[in-house]
């Protein structure tokens, strides 16, 4: 429905998307400036780097497009029709993730994968078939895991009624943290986003076993592997936080 | 001095309505303070690499940043302040009651704004930049002028930042749809404000052209002010004229505006 109805303005769709396109791209821009001025960032040259954005973003863009509108949670609790979506007969979570879809968030993905395609063609590498194989294993992983960390968001904004910037924090943070190399941040910032919110398994710990450089932390070589089991267990993680949200929920209502 | 006191009023509403949400301010407080962080991370890895680039050592680099965060949604560098109430109200048509108003129209969207600009700035700003001064390395000033000096700089900011964002709103006269006008507003404010890069460190061409735009007068400006990398009066002599540029170009589109509008069954 959602669908049919952004169609029904096709010109004014089309020029969302390329907006989409455009605030999204400013990223990459924004490292290309950094790139016009230096050779590398934290010891990583730009078509590792592409890789690396390459990778987050298209696996971000993945979990927005389905679980994006979880944003809007917030405003639907506080004006209660999040009501009506508990007595409906379908899955809560289908029905926000269904709320708004919008498919101009098309945008971010085909942004980010033609980074990703660029940064394949251009990034210096020894290609094996485990390695050819874990690129589209970690998108997908890294979707699911960014998936979890939306509905884990949601969860939280149940408990904190309005809060929805605090998800903000994880998912559009988590998203540009992941463009940059782990070399950049302090170590206990790494550890925090390996071992407590596991995103270093979206695109740093792969990617290095792909690009052939030190895992973040000395992690064993294994661990490259590892997405989509730690996928699995913040899918685990993150359903029972949403079933305690929901189980909290206590309407607007006195 | 009545009308005075009744744009005194309007601005004290601006900022009490934005107090209301306090649980959406604190989560607002942890996001910037998060992004500071990421981003101090890569001015850093930068900053090593190419040490004084833009003519900024890393303290200063790394005071750019958290001054960014602190000034984020206080001048709503990506859009969301008075002007989507404004585009909202043009297209339902309820401009029509505000042009009936004993009041000015831009001076009262001003004055709401400018309270809304102040509420953030200390609801939402202060906080961030005190975490960043607290754990990273910054080139603050210890003298009072400085810091005074500064709050000139920031008042000016908030007026250029109305005035671009009231332009921007005065469209949905014409398109009356504001989203595209809205993403327009966002990616050249966060990509001309410098809150991408400092627009000092923009190479070429590129740069000078990006320092003598007016979004340059929003963050580049009160950053330079406050660590002491230009004169002051130099910035506000910048700011000013365009705030008045700005301003003049926002009356006489607004002059154009409410010639247009036509209320129903009138």
């Amino acid at each position: 429905m959602w669908i049919r109805s952004a169609m029904t303005y096709r010109t004014s769709f089309v020029v969302t998307v390329f907006g989409n396109l455009a605030v999204t791209g400013l990223d990459f821009v924004g490292i290309l400036l950094m790139f016009s001025q230096v050779d590398s960032l934290g010891g990583w040259r730009l078509p590792e780097i592409a890789f690396l954005y390459g990778l987050s973003v298209t696996a971000f863009g993945i979990a927005d497009l389905v679980l994006g509108s979880m944003d809007v949670l917030g405003s639907r609790i506080r004006d209660g029709s999040f009501d009506t979506l508990l007595v409906r007969p379908a899955p809560v979570l289908a029905q926000i993730g269904a709320d708004h879809f919008a498919l101009r968030r098309l945008g971010r993905i085909t942004q980010g994968a033609v980074v990703l395609v660029w940064a394949l063609a251009t990034v210096d590498v020894d290609w094996s078939a485990a390695k050819v194989l874990l690129v589209p294993v970690m998108v997908i992983s890294g979707a699911v895991i960014f998936s979890a960390v939306f509905v884990a968001g949601a969860a939280f904004q149940i408990f904190a009624q309005d809060a929805s910037e605090v998800q903000n924090a994880f998912t559009y943070g988590g998203t540009t943290l992941l463009q940059y190399p782990p070399t950049v941040f302090g170590k206990d910032f790494v550890r925090g986003v390996t071992f407590m919110l596991p995103l270093a398994f979206v695109n740093w710990v792969p990617a290095s076993y792909v690009l052939g450089r030190p895992y973040p932390l000395a992690l064993p070589e294994w661990a490259a592997f590892a997405p989509p089991l730690v996928a699995a267990v913040c899918c685990a993680l993150a359903g029972l936080a949403w079933r305690a949200g929901l189980g909290s929920y206590r309407s607007t209502g006195s | 001095m009545g009308s005075g006191r009744l744009y005194a009023a309007v601005a004290a509403g601006g900022f009490r309505r934005y107090a209301t949400y306090r649980a959406a301010t604190l989560a607002g407080v942890f996001t910037n303070t998060v992004f500071g962080v990421i981003l101090v991370y890569t001015y850093l890895a930068l900053w090593d690499e190419k040490p004084h680039l833009g003519g900024y050592d890393q303290a200063q680099a790394v005071t750019y940043v958290w001054l960014g965060q602190c000034l984020y949604s206080t001048l709503a560098i990506q859009g969301g302040g008075a002007e989507k109430d404004l585009m909202d109200r043009i297209r339902t048509g309820e401009i029509a009651v505000d042009l009936y108003r004993p009041a000015d129209l831009q001076l009262w969207w001003l004055a709401s704004d400018l309270g809304r600009s102040l509420f953030q700035l200390l609801g939402r700003g202060v906080i961030p930049f005190t975490f960043g001064a607290l754990f990273f390395p910054m080139a603050l000033p210890t003298d009072v002028t400085s810091w005074a000096a500064l709050l000139v700089a920031l008042l000016l900011a908030m007026v250029v930042s109305f005035g671009i964002r009231y332009l921007a709103a005065l469209s949905a006269f014409w398109l009356l749809d504001g989203q595209g006008i809205s993403q327009a507003v966002m990616i050249l404010g966060i990509f001309c404000s410098g809150m991408v890069l400092p627009l000092n460190a923009f190479p070429g061409a590129a740069g000078d052209i990006v320092r003598a735009l007016p979004w340059a007068a929003q963050l580049q400006m009160p950053a330079d002010v406050l660590m002491g990398e230009t004169d002051p009066l130099g910035a506000y002599a910048f700011q000013a004229t365009w705030a008045v540029v700005l301003l003049a170009a926002g009356r006489l589109l607004q002059q154009a505006a409410t010639r247009r509008v036509v209320v129903q069954g009138g």
